[in-house]
């Protein structure tokens, strides 16, 4: 009798196992092939073969993607973007959800919901009044633009989840804090604040990601080729009759390298600070 | 005194968002709206004048080819059919994650990564893979299923396909990950009573899990059908703009090809009018008929 059990459970962990390797092999096989098309030689980027690492694998795309173009330049431009808008989404966003979540004001609901809100504004409705802008504050071809209109396509969905988060953490800790002498501002910056790491950390790598890999605003706003971050230059190998593949594969596995150690590292708190804020029934 | 210093303490933490809200989204919204009702193009960029509601006409009106109502079909198709993947699928891994196996943190690692990759990067490798002669999709349907090969980016249904294929791939880990995080906070002692009770694992995916997981699973949701309604980055890359000649467009990349390649501006600001509110009205409905915002208010 107790064999049997045993013979159902260990059928039932291995049916689990294959259907998660199934979709593990599906959601990684598109990473490889990016690896693969940068390691082809150039005279083979066009095959037929299946294989991770093709025949007569070769460093090249990365060797000419490092000497010949400005690829470390797009990476500095791309990082130094991202980092101002993760730091300034993290400021601001602990902020604003801190106030929604802990104090009642007039035009509180009417906030929430307009951050609610600025997610159904197709993006690209906004794309060509904000160039006009851009424009006329001569903001074109310069950081400044681009940096506060990243900030801002981050900030609601960052603001919810920090709301969200602190809601969880009792209202007690800052009430203690504040009998040992804290004010309002100490209490939120030393009791409330390192406890909700987890939303924190989201809401940084949602704003990096914002930045990182954004596209089609950079293309309208960064017109000077020094100014490129790494969308553009990546989308330049793309541009003209010839794809040049080999490096277009060889950037976009670099690309990808930050974004996904990111993920990968903060995988466990990524659970817990997305969803922890909205269980509380 | 009290009062006073609460009052700067709140305004002070909100403003920075809600001024770079206001410049980057609100402004620019009132402005589309006054383009909305010009005759804004390329021949009356700096000329332009109010017209009232022709835009608005046109756009229900114009024998485009595609016209709007075939467009805003194909649009509720690819939100659909995309969302309830995403969530199917993100909830199904999520329940096989949440059980003691081994190398968990492995599997749920390796899933998340579509998430983590950038989208007009996924949209280019999958533009690769879906290539007629040389794209692994139709190597191993040859290879491996012997089927015959499939014409992915030719034809307007088989292309409509294949961006919903990228776009599946794309958007089920973070629908799992927010599964995942709403099953870890069911109690376990919910299922051990149901255990005693004798009841089966389809009454208890039905009558625990799902409830429980619902009001975190709605938000996500909503925002899920928002963000994919909108995506236009897959459409536009994967389909190179709409191939084959216009048919693979949805709402939102109909909007981005009337504006930026064709500079039909006050065209371009009427349809991203109609779908913003397309949009707004749908999630008021949705968040009150599933009262998702209760808790959140």
């Amino acid at each position: 009798m107790k064999k049997k059990i045993n013979n159902k459970k260990f059928i039932k962990k291995l049916v689990t196992h294959l259907v998660l390797i199934i979709f593990t092999i599906i959601a990684v096989y598109p990473v490889l092939q990016v690896i693969t098309i940068s390691l082809r030689p150039a005279d083979r980027l066009l095959s037929t073969s299946l294989e991770i690492i093709p025949d007569n694998a070769t460093l090249k795309s990365y060797i000419e993607l490092f000497t010949n173009r400005p690829f470390l330049l797009w990476v500095a431009n791309s990082a130094f973007v991202s980092l101002v808008v993760t730091l300034t989404g993290v400021v601001f966003a602990s902020m604003a959800g801190y106030a929604f979540s802990r104090f009642n004001f007039i035009g509180k609901k009417l906030g929430l919901l307009s951050l609610l809100v600025t997610q159904m504004f197709p993006a690209t409705m906004l794309l060509l009044p904000l160039y006009i802008m851009l424009i006329y504050l001569g903001l074109i071809n310069s950081y400044l633009g681009i940096i506060i209109i990243y900030t801002a396509t981050a900030l609601p969905f960052c603001v919810w989840t920090m709301k969200g988060y602190y809601d969880t953490i009792p209202y007690s800790l800052e009430e203690a804090a504040k009998i040992d002498g804290c004010n309002q501002f100490q209490a939120f910056y030393k009791i409330i604040l390192p406890l909700a790491a987890p939303a924190l950390v989201i809401t940084g790598l949602f704003s990096f990601m914002a930045a990182w890999s954004e596209y089609i605003v950079a293309a309208q706003v960064l017109q000077d080729t020094q100014l490129w971050t790494l969308p553009l230059g990546l989308k330049s190998f793309e541009a003209n009759m010839t794809t040049e593949w080999g490096l277009y594969g060889a950037a976009s596995f670099i690309v990808m390298i930050p974004v996904v150690i990111l993920f990968l590292v903060l995988s466990r708190w990524l659970v817990s600070g997305l969803t922890l804020g909205s269980v509380k029934g | 005194m009290k009062r006073i210093y609460k009052n700067i303490f709140i305004a002070a933490f909100v403003a920075p968002t809600f001024l770079i809200l206001f410049a980057v989204v609100f402004y620019p919204f009132l402005y589309n709206l006054v383009i909305s009702f010009s005759n804004m193009n390329l021949r009356h960029i700096k000329d332009w004048q109010i017209i009232g509601f022709t835009q608005y006409v046109k756009v229900f009106t114009d024998p485009t080819e595609p016209n709007f109502y075939a467009i805003f079909l194909k649009t509720v198709i690819w939100t659909f059919v995309n969302v309830f993947f995403h969530v199917v699928i993100g909830v199904f891994l999520a329940l096989l994650l949440n059980q003691q196996i081994k190398g968990k943190s492995i599997y749920r690692t390796l899933l998340i990564l579509p998430w983590a990759i950038p989208q007009y990067i996924v949209a280019l490798t999958w533009r690769g893979m879906f290539n007629y002669e040389y794209g692994s999709i139709n190597l191993v349907i040859t290879k491996y299923l012997s089927l015959p090969a499939v014409e992915w980016l030719k034809s307007p249904t088989e292309a409509f396909i294949a961006c919903i294929l990228t776009n599946v791939w794309l958007g089920f880990p973070f629908m799992m990950v927010v599964a995942l995080g709403a099953l870890q906070s069911i109690p376990h002692e919910l299922y051990e009573a149901a255990d005693i009770d004798g009841a089966n694992w389809f009454y208890k995916l039905r009558n625990i899990t799902i409830p429980l997981i619902k009001p975190v699973m709605i938000p996500a949701i909503t925002l899920g059908i928002v963000w994919t309604f909108n995506n236009l980055n897959i459409i536009w890359l994967v389909s190179n703009g709409g191939e084959p000649s216009d048919q693979t467009h949805i709402l939102i990349s109909f909007v981005y090809k009337a504006a930026f390649n064709l500079y039909r501006y006050g065209y371009a600001a009427a349809l991203s009018m109609i779908i913003f509110v397309i949009l707004l009205f749908f999630s008021l409905f949705f968040m009150k008929k599933t009262r998702a915002t209760e808790s959140a208010y």
